[in-house]
């Protein structure tokens, strides 16, 4: 079985321990569960300042909605920003990968990221474990050589464009993009465009949903809005609430005081020898 | 048949004013038969900190064993326990090392931060973390426990009326799944003590 009797803390990476068990059930007929998705509608694109990125705050576990406000727009780094659609751990943990070594880069080289360097460890991430860190990514960032958008395919294909969409709901958000965008957008034009276009996979596709997150950066800064637009507030709840006279019927009842804060009072009496 | 529906679970936590109420059913099941009827799910990781695991039981205890491992060793190097939000992020990482052959469980955290904050999170199997500022859920029982808790939630409740409607939407929400029941187990933390509470269900 294992070699070490002692668990040390893992040095870090993947670890297939559990596999042959996995497997082993796999074989006997138990189906692997699904992982939270983020369904999502997440879009990019390049404005006459720097970038604006968009995304709905919707994930999904299977049909049902888990989280009706999520952050689907990661940090990177202080000038680039990433959106991510598919499973939402492999999003979060591979963004937050490259993020730390982007700053180690930085600390390294003393210079601002670049764009291209997240997005070259992103796909060499993505590539090396053959799409099966099922993530793709729409990221853009204003660094010393201007403002640059990418999408990122799960299997590690990158494309470099003005504007980009991905996610269930990407061929909806592309066709507003394809409708109305232009070159050299002004600010305003281009958060009512991203605005527009997550709204339609908002309401038309069923992974998208609930709020619309805008992130602009351009070269003096960013500008994280979330929450930007929230068009599906709850207006049908009802004023009053719940309220439950004590019905429950308990069976036994623990209470465990917990320790008080403990004050020093300064200035006492010399303690007798 | 589905890994998370051998043994059945349910779990809920809900955030109150500067407190929290974390809670279980008590069912241990394999498959359709029932072997125990007061098995813990929830578990004390400090005293302002507690944590539930819902989903295949062993994996949960194992996972439980390695968590408060790591915690005591956290406590021995930094002398103090672990902050709620850094829980989470631990909990997380360790679910996602095994990624490709994950820990078949999904667990709710559940504490109280700085200033008395309290904090809930839940994730999935690989460790994706869900923040939310009302309630989580997780077990066979989620779907029902989504319904019970988006209606009966309201914000900013004191403890005992917490109590109420946690133990009101679990109770509901277990009558409706076959694999979660047979009482409840509840927790409810402000910063002054903790309230454990056995209640009673129904037996089926």
């Amino acid at each position: 079985m294992s070699k070490s009797v002692i668990e040390m803390p893992p040095k870090g990476g993947f670890s297939f321990d559990l596999c042959k068990r996995n497997e082993m059930l796999a074989k006997k007929g138990v189906s692997p569960p699904s992982f939270r998705k983020t369904g999502t509608t997440i879009v990019g694109l390049i404005f006459q300042d720097g970038v604006i990125l968009g995304a709905d705050t919707r994930a999904t576990e299977g049909p049902i909605v888990c989280d009706k406000n999520c952050e689907k727009i990661h940090y990177m780094a202080p000038n680039i920003y990433c959106c991510g659609a598919g499973t939402a751990a492999d999003t979060e943990a591979v963004t937050d990968m490259v993020s730390s070594q982007l700053q180690l880069h930085r600390y390294h080289t003393g210079r601002e990221s670049r764009v291209v360097t997240a997005l070259t460890l992103l796909k060499r991430h993505l590539f090396n474990y053959q799409g099966y860190v099922s993530a793709a990514l729409v990221l853009g960032g204003v660094d010393v050589t201007g403002p640059h958008l990418h999408t990122i395919y799960p299997h590690g294909s990158t494309d470099t464009l003005p504007f980009a969409t991905m996610g269930s709901g990407s061929l909806a958000a592309m066709a507003v993009f394809e409708s109305k965008y232009k070159e050299g957008l002004t600010r305003d034009e281009g958060i009512k465009l991203v605005t527009e276009a997550i709204c339609s996979g908002i309401f038309n596709d069923l992974g998208s949903g609930s709020n619309v997150d805008i992130c602009v950066i351009t070269k003096g800064g960013k500008e994280y809005l979330r929450n930007h637009l929230q068009p599906n507030p709850r207006t049908y709840t009802s004023s009053k609430g719940y309220s439950f006279p004590k019905k429950t019927e308990v069976l036994l009842t623990k209470i465990t005081p917990l320790k008080e804060k403990v004050e020093i009072i300064e200035g006492g009496d010399a303690m007798e020898e | 048949m589905q890994i998370f529906e051998y043994n059945g679970s349910a779990l809920v936590a809900m955030v109150g004013k500067n407190c929290f109420a974390i809670a279980s059913d008590r069912r241990l099941g394999v498959q359709l038969q029932t072997i125990a009827t007061d098995f813990q799910r929830i578990s004390k990781i400090h005293d302002r900190l507690f944590f539930g695991l819902s989903g295949l039981a062993t994996d949960a205890q194992t996972l439980y064993q390695r968590l408060v491992f790591r915690h005591k060793l956290y406590q021995l190097r930094e002398e103090r326990d672990m902050k709620p939000e850094t829980f989470a992020n631990l909990v997380s990482a360790i679910l996602y090392e095994k990624r490709f052959g994950p820990y078949f469980c999904q667990p709710v955290i559940a504490g109280l931060g700085d200033e008395d904050k309290p904090f809930i999170c839940t994730m999935d199997s690989i460790g994706a973390k869900e923040l939310a500022k009302d309630f989580v859920v997780a077990g066979t029982a989620s779907e029902s426990l989504y319904g019970a808790c988006e209606s009966m939630f309201k914000e900013d409740m004191e403890p005992e009326e917490l109590f109420e409607t946690v133990s009101q939407a679990l109770l509901s929400s277990v009558d409706r799944d076959c694999l979660s029941g047979w009482g409840g187990h509840v927790y409810v933390v402000t910063p002054t003590e903790v309230k454990e509470r056995i209640l009673k269900g129904r037996m089926d």
